[in-house]
Formats: structure tokens, C-alpha cells, sequence
């Protein structure tokens, strides 16, 4: 029933908001939480919890919430463990309690709990290690069905995300007392001021209290700051935003949710906005958490925070029950019971742990008259679908009191995750009686309840005080500013973690469902570390991360140890501070836009030629070009190939990298990063090189043309082309300096198409009738400039396919055209475009070597390039490379292999094991590298390394894929598979 | 984290790529211990706490390699120089 709404800070009750929760038509107000509107409906069950299916209400009013995760909206929209403490009430919203199996009131897994001394710390190591089957299909299935949390959609999201940067002379993290105030300072004097809040209203706890400011309603202070701040266009405020990291140099990250507040985001909203901020300084006023206390069934749908109690009150207009008891070890748990007492609300009694309460209190207390117990303790509470009383010990014995909730203050904790970022390490503070931010870096300050700083005064003058400094340190003026006048509320405390003498399960993270009792046992089994408590218990790892709870945990367990929580320590936490969705941290970059795309000059025709493309780094290469009638990829690819070897083919191999080497020490400098000579090669010319690495193994190949006296052009592989260009300037950079040499990236550029086959001579004096290209003016491996249509190219005489073959390179601009002109060309000569496979399998049927030979763990020797190492100079890797063992004759080198059936695939990956062996890894002796259907000779080849290849040309090996059922004998032969004398490149 | 390039100024971690200790030197290919010289300079780091001299390339930048002075342990910058200009 829903009951009758206050006044709230946060609220307009006039308008109202329906919404759904497990089906059931409920309504709210604006300004409502999720949370806020159930309990104003009277929910009190909302999930039930991860391992032993207890029943959970709602704990907290903020995103420190461990129990109230529901699964949001429907559909693609679909989101699991959201918390309704943080979600927005809107029209129309609908919701769905988690964890329950059949429905919320019976869930029959809460049979969990009599089978729980199963389900205790570290159950996973000792129960289910053996037999291993067992785990997978008995044991996983089973857990996952009953300690889930929410389901996935399973579907794309639907929404859109965005990345924005900004820079601030201050990030003020937290619209608290202590953010505002230093926040409304920074800004007034004119420093640009970023201020983030998480929530969807500035003002933190002054929405949540009693607390006058200037004898008026803390909130109305808020408002005025926040009116103000907006006048001023050196601010941005960000509402809805959680900081949820801070990195070097005073960078944050944060999660504005754009539209998560409506049903769905507008047209063209994005849902959510990843803000990287970069602030000169920073002053964290992220305020503090308060925790429970752990007694027998402090996790019963009731009991509360007793500064949660006061939100709803307070912010919300909602009195969480209607008898509300309290049980505080702090003098938090007075102001709750004055308040609700203040607005007429039932409080059956007040429970002190302490027996030493300041005598105003106590005063107060029983004026109002209060049931004020000191020195007493609630040992447990009562009431599995909801609370209906609780055992009070005091000095009188016990007594069961009938009531409807619980709010409980052991304390507050800082808020202090953002600090621990840069390796902060938390103190304890007996005054405080909390852990407090350690030592920050100097431009990251921490004010407020994030000090320590827990009563309203004192939060005030923490926030001018960060104010102040980073002013000064920025050299900026002090604005005027009148201090408000605010009381220092009393907030002492002595930490009370757990009510000895509890019956029921006494819980220290309620999310991940971990007791004292699994403390005890981490503490008997010898994790006592707070880390190893952590994960031997789980405690603190659940989506709240244990922000209100864990501490308790890390307490008893120093407690045990006789050390203090001082002693013990606390655990540092990581970013993200809160969930982050990946969608966020995308962005834009999903899909098509998950990364750059690079063209080639020929992508449009080959488009329009519905030829399909593979990934060679960010570029799109054309694979083969369909001909009407051919209905698999194979028959493409054999024509293309046999059309080269008869006819003619134009390809584009634009994609291959290139680098302009320019200067005086070009020649030299080419000498020393390559493995064979550059500086004598003749203007004109073209040679092989092949690069190595420090180590000695390869790094790339490719070729280098040598333009005019002092200009190189060098060549990699598509894949290599920046770390090449990388790997050169370093060696001159770093290591030769003093060489005159510059060097360049041209390889978009330039368009550069390959023309091959016995007519390509044919071809290439149509479109340059003027160029002489017979051996005798452009031999093999010669290279020229030329001129095509008014347009400066380069012409270069070099061979992939082992054809008569050319290379014609135009500014990238013309590319197009050129192209166009090639195929038309090769076409009326019964030639045609080909695509990469065509590429791949000449060069397989060639036998040189492409990436998956240069994989890193190969040397020249291997590659049986050994004969290219230069004796008479130094070059990168020349000594490495002649290490021993880098030269063994059993290492794996590069043999060709043919099935001697003549049919057999030899797949790609299949290890290479002795005739006769049965396959095992003790007995491989390599494995196929690339392999092709040669269409020229007819049957399946392949390039494999092989121990000791080279000597056992003719021999039979044989060749397993155990995860494709290959196996296949092979004969093992040279890796040149037709021309081996090179005859036809010479035509 | 940011890098102050000599020629771009500070710029974002994002455009640089790391490659290591600054402070070795290639060794003399033809002393009579290359090889043990070698292997050295090819595999041996020191793994520092504190203040560490070490490479880094301005990729998506001006390309120049730079010689940066780096606490590993606070990733504190200090000088950043050019690494042609670093020379023994
Ligand atoms: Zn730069």
C-alpha cells in the first residue's frame, strides 16, 4: 500500500510517475529513486542474494547499495544488476527483482541455506576439485542456475556511447558540502572548474539531513551555489557523472549517463558520454559510506543504514516503516532516531553499543522519550521475508521487540577509492575511526567526509581550506566569500564490527552473501592477509565492492589477529571505481568504426566488381574477382593464377609499405639495416634485402630501389610497414646520428600495381609506347622513372609471381585511372585483374617467403636466405645471428611439401610428425606454414618448417591436424615449386 | 601521463610507443667479446624502482626518438631530450 508522501528535499510529489516492478503496477514521484518509490510502495523484498537465496531489501540510498540489484528495462535494453538506489525513476519504467526461482516470495533455492556449511569460503578449491568432469557438467551448470545474479540481453545494444576530453584548472569530484564550497570558491575566481556528482541533484548529504545552514534548510544553500555556478562560464557542471578512475598527471575518467534517466535516449542522444578530463588540480569530496554492524540476520529486508533512513526521509518524503528501531555504535544513529521521532514516526527503541554517550544526546533522547538502551546490543533480527522483530540484549537480559526495520550505524567509512588510483595507501585513524586517504599526489586533494572530516562544519572548512590551496598554488586571487554558518553535528564513534553471541548468519558483504563464520574459517585456514581474505572469502568482490561492508570483514579478522585494523590494513582499490559499461569506453569505435580503414586506389572498381575483401592491417585488399559462373572461391583464384602464367594479370599491391630513404649516407646507412649491400647497388637498380633484429632473427623483406645517387626507395611487407619505419628511425636516431640520411613514410602516396605474366611486355607498351622495356633497356631487377599521361611514375621491373613482371607506381591520386586502364588493357589481351589469394598461391607455387615464414622466431639461415648475411659489413643482428644455435642444421627450415597422393589438403597449422610415429608433441618436427592448390601444377603444395628440411629433400613425412582430422603423408622437396630455374622472370 | 616533446610540447601517453632502457649502447661488432657484449645488450634490463633513463618514440607525432627520465615507481617525468642528442 502505497503510503501517504511527505515533503521531500529531492521530490514533486505533485507529479507523479507509474512504474512496474515483477508486473505489479506501482507509481512514484519525480525525483524518486527506484528504491525511494518501492519502499514508498511498501516493497520491502527486492531480490534475493547470491549464494543462499536469503531475501534482501534495500540497504543503502546510494550506489554503495549491495542489495537492491534489479534487472532494468526489456529487450535489447535489457540491464542486469543495475541498483535501485542509483536508478532514476521515469514513466513507464519497469523492473525486475534478480535471483529468483520460481518468483521472490518462494524461491525454492533459498534450500541453499540448509546445505550452506557446502557453500562456505573457499568451496570452489575443496569441494569440486575432483573429478574433473564432474566440475563441468555437474557442478557448474548447477551453481551458475543457483548463485546468478542478472542475465545478459544477448542482443547488440541498440544505443549510441561517445568519448569527450576536458581540461580544468580543477576537478572538484563530489557536490557535497565540502565539493560545493570549494568548487563555488575555484570558481569565483575565475579558474576553469569542472564539478562531477554522480547523482542526478547536487547537494550529497544536505538533501539527506535535518541540517540548517544560515538558519534556513540545508538544501536551499545548495540550490543557491548550484544557481550560481551556472551563471558562471568558467564552469561545467556534470550531474549524473561518476569519476570512476584517476591516472598519471592528473587525468580522470568518468561516465556521464546522458540518458539513462529517460525510457529511451532521444533520437541522435547517445546513452552515455566517456569524459577524459585532465585537471591541473583535483580536490576529491566523494563524502563517506556508512556501514553495519554485523549481528544475526543483519541482512533481513528491513534493516538499513541509518543514514539511508534519513534520505529517504529527508530527500524523498518516504519513512522506510512505520516502527523503525535503531541500533548505532554511533552517534550517527541518534540524529536518525531524532529526526524520525521529529516526524512522527515510531521508534520502539534506541541500542547503543556504547555505554558512554554524550550526555546531550542521551538528554535529547529521552525527552523525546525515547527507549534509550546503552550498552546494549540487537544479537539478531527476525523475519525471513521481511523484518518483524529483533533480540535486544542489555544490561537486563534479552528481550524480542517487535518491529518493522532496522537502522543500524557502525560508523562511516571514507569514500576514498579515487585516492588509492595512484598507489595511496589508506591509514587508519582511531579518531575517525575509519581508514583515511594516505599520501596523494601534490596536485590531488581530498576534503570533507573523503578526510574524515564527518560532521557538517568540519566538511565546510575542509573544502575552503582545499579551496584555498590549490588557489594559491594556481596564483589566483581569493574571491570574496561568506563562510556558511552550519552546526558540528556531534559524530563520534566506537567501532563496533560484530555482536558476539549471534545466532543466525551474521553477514560482512551482503552481495556476495560472505558471513563471520567464513571470516573464521579464512582465519583458521591461514588467509589472514586482507588480500588473501579477500579472495579466499570473496569479501568485497561483488559489484559494490564492499564500499559499506568489507571493512567489517578486515576488522574482525585483525580482531583475531590481535592487530587492529591499523595493523591489518586495508585492501587498495583499482579503477573503475564504479561499473563502466564497455559500450562507454567504445565509444564510436564499434562496427565499421572499430578501427580506421585504409583504400586502395583500385577498392572502388574492385568493389563494383563484388569482389569480397580481407584485413592486411587497416587495409582493405580485394581477394579475387568473380566471373559470372563460377560459384566457389577456388575456381576464381585457379583462373586468376593460370590467366598470369598464360596470359597476363594486373594487380594492385599498393598496400605494401614504403619508405623514401634520402641523403648522402642513404647507401650506408641501408647497409647497416639490412643483411646484404645497398651502397654499391647502382642508380637504376633494384635489389632483395632482407632485415633482421638485434637478436639476429628476422624482422622483414622486401625490396630496395635506388632512384638516383642519393634516393632509396625502400619496401616492406603490409603488416610490417610502421614498425619498420619505427625500427629505421631509431637505428638512425639513436644509433647513427652522425649519418646524413632522412627518411620518409610514402606508401600512401603512391599507387603501385604489379603487371605479370609472358604478355606483360605487351601490355605495358600500349600504355607506354615511348618506354623501352625490352632486357636490354629495363633488365630484371632495373627500375626507371617514366612518364604516363602528363603524370611522373616510376617503373620498376620486379617479379612476385615468377613471371615476366613489371611494377608501375603513380602519385596515389592517379591511381585510379591507371588502374582502370590496366584492366582494360590486360583484358584485351586475354588477361585480367587478380586479387591477393592469386597473389598468395604464385608465391607459394615460387616459394618466397610472406608473413607467416617471417613470424618472429625465424632466421635467414632457417629461411634458407642464410647466403644474403654480408661478411664484409656490419648490420643489425650480424652478430646475434651467428650465434651457434641459430645455425644448427635440425632447426626448422623451410622445405615444400606434396602430397604423394596428390590429392591431400595440407592444412595450414598441421605439425609434421616421422612416418610410422604415433602423433604426439614429443616427436614433432615442425609444421605448414602457408599452403595453396597450386592450379599450375595441379595439386596441393605447401611451404612448412621441418627439422633439418633441407637434408631430407625426397623423404616422406607426415602431415596431422588432429583439430581439422587431417593426416596425409607428404614428400618433402625443394620450397620452389614451378620454374626453379627462374627462366620466365627473365623473358 | 604526459610527455613533453622538445618539438610538439606535452603531449598525450597515447602518442608515443615505449621501448626501453636509453642507457645501453650498441657494442663494438668487432671487439674480441661481441658476441657476450651482445647478448648483454639484446637481453639484459635492469628492472628499476625510481628514476629510469629510457626510450620512447613520438609516433603519432613529429617520429622523433626521445630520451625521457621516468620514476617507475610515480611515473614522475623529469628531463626529455632528443636521442640524437644524447650521445656518449
Ligand atoms: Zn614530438
Amino acid at each position: 500500500m502505497p503510503r501517504q508522501r511527505r515533503p521531500g528535499t529531492g521530490i514533486d510529489p505533485a507529479q507523479k510517475l507509474d512504474f512496474q516492478f515483477d508486473g505489479l503496477p506501482l507509481q512514484g514521484v519525480a525525483g524518486d529513486t527506484l528504491a525511494a518509490a518501492l519502499l514508498a510502495n511498501g516493497v520491502r523484498v527486492v531480490g534475493r542474494s547470491f549464494k543462499y537465496h536469503r531475501a534482501r531489501g534495500i540497504v543503502t540510498a546510494g550506489p554503495e547499495e549491495p542489495n537492491a540489484l534489479v534487472e532494468l528495462r526489456e529487450g535489447a535494453r535489457l540491464e542486469p544488476n543495475t541498483k535501485a538506489t542509483t536508478v532514476e525513476l521515469f514513466d513507464g519504467l519497469s523492473a525486475r527483482s534478480q535471483n529468483r526461482w520460481p518468483s521472490l516470495g518462494l524461491d525454492l533455492m533459498a534450500v541453499n541455506q540448509l546445505a550452506s556449511p557446502l557453500l562456505a569460503a573457499g568451496f570452489y578449491y575443496k569441494t569440486f576439485m575432483w573429478p574433473r568432469h564432474f566440475w563441468e557438467k555437474l557442478y557448474e551448470p548447477a551453481i551458475r542456475r543457483a548463485a546468478g545474479l542478472g542475465r545478459a540481453s544477448g542482443l547488440p545494444d541498440p544505443d549510441s556511447y561517445e568519448k569527450c576530453y576536458a581540461h580544468a584548472d580543477l576537478l572538484v569530484v563530489g557536490a557535497g558540502p565540502a565539493g560545493l564550497i570549494a568548487a563555488l570558491l575555484a570558481a569565483r575566481s575565475g579558474a576553469r572548474v569542472i564539478l562531477a556528482e554522480e547523482d542526478f541533484l547536487l547537494g550529497g548529504r544536505l538533501l539527506a539531513e535535518a541540517f540548517l545552514i544560515d538558519d534556513a534548510p540545508a538544501h536551499l544553500w545548495a540550490r543557491r551555489v548550484e544557481a550560481e555556478l551556472e551563471t558562471l562560464p568558467n564552469v561545467r557542471i556534470l550531474k549524473r557523472t561518476a569519476v570512476f578512475g584517476a591516472y598519471d598527471d592528473g587525468t580522470f575518467g568518468a561516465i556521464e549517463k546522458v540518458a539513462d534517466h529517460l525510457p529511451e535516449p532521444e533520437p541522435g542522444q547517445v546513452r552515455q558520454r566517456y569524459w577524459q578530463i585532465v585537471a591541473a588540480r583535483a580536490v576529491l569530496a566523494t563524502g563517506g559510506i556508512e556501514r553495519g554492524i554485523a549481528f544475526g540476520g543483519n541482512d533481513r529486508p528491513g534493516v538499513m543504514l541509518a543514514s539511508a533512513v534519513r534520505t529517504y526521509l529527508h530527500r524523498f518524503g518516504v519513512a522506510a516503516a512505520s516502527r523503525i528501531a535503531v541500533f548505532t555504535s554511533s552517534d550517527d544513529g541518534w540524529k536518525t532516531a531524532f529526526d524520525l521521532a521529529a516526524a512522527g514516526i515510531e521508534v520502539p527503541f534506541l541500542a547503543d553499543a556504547r555505554a558512554d554517550v554524550a550526555a546531550d544526546l542521551v538528554e535529547r533522547g529521552r525527552r523525546l522519550g525515547l527507549r534509550v538502551e546503552l550498552g546494549a546490543r540487537v544479537e539478531d533480527a527476525t523475519g525471513a521475508t521481511g523484518l518483524n522483530g529483533a533480540y535486544l540484549r542489555s544490561a537486563r537480559g534479552t528481550t524480542w521487540l517487535p518491529i518493522e526495520a532496522l537502522a543500524v550505524s557502525g560508523g562511516w567509512n571514507s569514500n576514498l577509492g579515487l585516492s588509492t588510483h595512484l598507489g595511496g595507501k589508506p591509514e587508519w585513524s582511531e579518531t575517525a575511526a575509519a581508514f583515511l586517504p594516505g599520501k596523494t599526489p601534490s596536485w590531488m586533494r581530498v576534503a570533507g567526509a573523503a578526510a574524515g572530516a564527518f560532521g557538517l562544519g568540519e566538511a565546510f572548512r575542509g573544502g575552503v581550506e582545499a579551496a584555498l590551496a590549490v588557489l594559491g598554488e594556481l596564483e589566483r586571487r581569493v574571491p570574496a566569500f561568506d563562510m556558511p554558518i552550519a552546526s558540528d553535528d556531534p559524530a563520534r564513534t566506537t567501532p563496533l564490527w560484530r555482536v558476539e553471541g549471534a545466532s543466525g548468519k551474521a553477514f560482512v558483504d551482503l552481495q556476495h552473501d560472505v558471513t563471520v563464520k567464513d571470516v573464521e574459517l579464512a582465519h583458521r585456514e591461514g588467509f589472514k592477509a586482507v588480500e588473501h581474505l579477500k579472495r579466499y572469502t570473496t569479501l568485497g568482490m561483488a559489484t559494490d565492492q564492499g564500499k559499506s561492508m568489507a571493512i567489517l570483514g578486515q576488522a574482525i579478522m585483525a580482531d583475531l589477529e590481535k592487530v587492529g585494523p591499523a595493523g591489518l590494513g586495508t585492501t587498495r582499490a583499482r579503477p573503475p571505481q564504479v561499473p563502466v559499461a564497455i559500450g562507454a569506453l567504445a565509444g564510436r569505435h564499434r562496427g565499421r568504426q572499430f578501427r580506421p580503414t585504409r583504400l586502395t586506389a583500385s577498392h572502388d572498381w574492385a568493389a563494383a566488381a563484388a569482389a569480397p575483401f580481407m584485413d592486411a592491417g587497416l587495409w582493405k585488399r580485394a581477394q579475387y574477382f568473380a566471373r559470372p559462373g563460377e560459384t566457389n572461391w577456388r575456381q576464381a583464384v585457379d583462373r586468376e593464377v593460370l590467366t598470369v602464367r598464360a596470359h597476363v594479370g594486373v594487380a594492385d599491391v599498393s598496400t605494401l609499405g614504403k619508405i623514401a630513404v634520402l641523403g648522402p649516407d642513404a647507401g650506408i646507412f641501408l647497409d647497416k639495416v639490412y643483411v646484404n649491400g645497398f651502397s654499391g647497388l647502382a642508380v637504376g637498380k633494384v635489389r632483395y634485402g632482407l632485415m633482421l633484429r638485434e637478436d639476429g632473427f628476422v624482422m622483414d623483406d622486401g625490396t630496395a630501389a635506388r632512384l638516383g645517387d642519393t634516393d632509396y626507395l625502400v619496401s616492406t611487407t603490409t603488416a610490417n610497414a610502421a614498425n619498420v619505419m619505427m625500427h629505421l628511425e631509431y637505428c638512425h636516431q639513436v644509433l647513427w646520428p652522425q649519418l646524413d640520411v632522412r627518411m620518409a613514410s610514402v606508401t600512401e602516396q603512391w599507387a603501385q600495381f604489379a603487371v605479370a605474366g609472358p604478355k606483360a611486355r605487351a601490355l605495358l607498351s600500349g600504355i607506354l609506347p615511348s618506354t623501352p622495356l625490352e632486357n636490354g633497356d629495363l633488365p630484371h631487377m632495373g627500375c626507371r622513372p617514366i612518364e604516363i599521361g602528363g603524370v611522373r611514375g616510376r617503373l620498376f621491373r620486379l617479379s612476385f609471381s615468377g613471371e615476366l613482371a613489371f611494377e608501375l607506381a603513380v602519385p596515389a591520386r592517379f591511381g585510379a585511372a591507371l588502374w582502370r586502364s590496366l584492366v582494360h588493357a590486360a583484358e584485351t589481351l586475354g588477361g585480367s585483374a587478380y586479387g591477393s589469394e592469386a597473389l598468395g598461391v604464385m608465391r607459394i607455387e615460387k616459394g618466397h617467403v610472406g608473413g607467416a615464414e617471417l613470424n618472429g622466431r625465424t632466421t635467414a639461415f632457417d629461411l634458407g636466405l642464410g647466403r644474403l648475411l654480408s661478411r664484409k659489413k656490419d648490420f643489425i643482428g650480424r652478430v646475434m645471428a651467428a650465434r651457434p644455435a641459430l645455425n644448427d642444421l635440425h632447426r626448422m627450415r623451410l622445405v615444400g611439401l606434396v602430397p604423394l597422393d596428390g590429392r591431400a589438403k595440407l592444412p595450414v597449422g598441421a605439425h609434421l610428425v616421422p612416418e610410422g610415429e604415433r602423433p604426439a608433441a614429443s616427436v614433432d618436427q615442425g609444421y605448414v606454414t602457408s599452403a595453396a592448390y597450386s592450379p599450375t601444377l595441379g595439386h596441393p603444395i605447401a611451404l612448412a618448417l621441418l627439422s633439418g628440411g633441407p637434408e631430407r629433400l625426397g623423404q616422406t613425412i607426415r602431415v596431422v591436424d588432429p583439430l581439422r582430422d587431417g593426416d596425409a603423408l607428404a614428400r618433402i622437396v625443394a620450397p620452389v615449386f614451378v620454374d626453379p630455374e627462374g627462366s620466365r622472370v627473365l623473358a | 601521463m604526459r610527455l613533453t616533446c622538445p618539438f610538439c610540447g606535452p603531449r598525450d601517453l597515447r602518442e608515443f610507443t615505449y621501448r626501453g632502457d636509453a642507457t645501453l649502447r650498441r657494442p663494438d661488432p668487432d671487439a674480441a667479446n661481441a658476441a657476450s657484449a651482445f647478448a648483454d645488450y639484446v637481453y639484459l634490463r635492469a628492472n628499476p624502482r625510481g628514476p629510469h633513463r629510457e626510450h620512447w618514440y613520438h609516433a603519432a607525432g613529429c617520429r622523433a626518438w626521445l630520451v625521457v627520465e621516468r620514476d617507475t615507481a610515480t611515473h614522475a617525468i623529469g628531463r626529455v631530450a632528443l636521442a640524437r642528442n644524447d650521445q656518449p
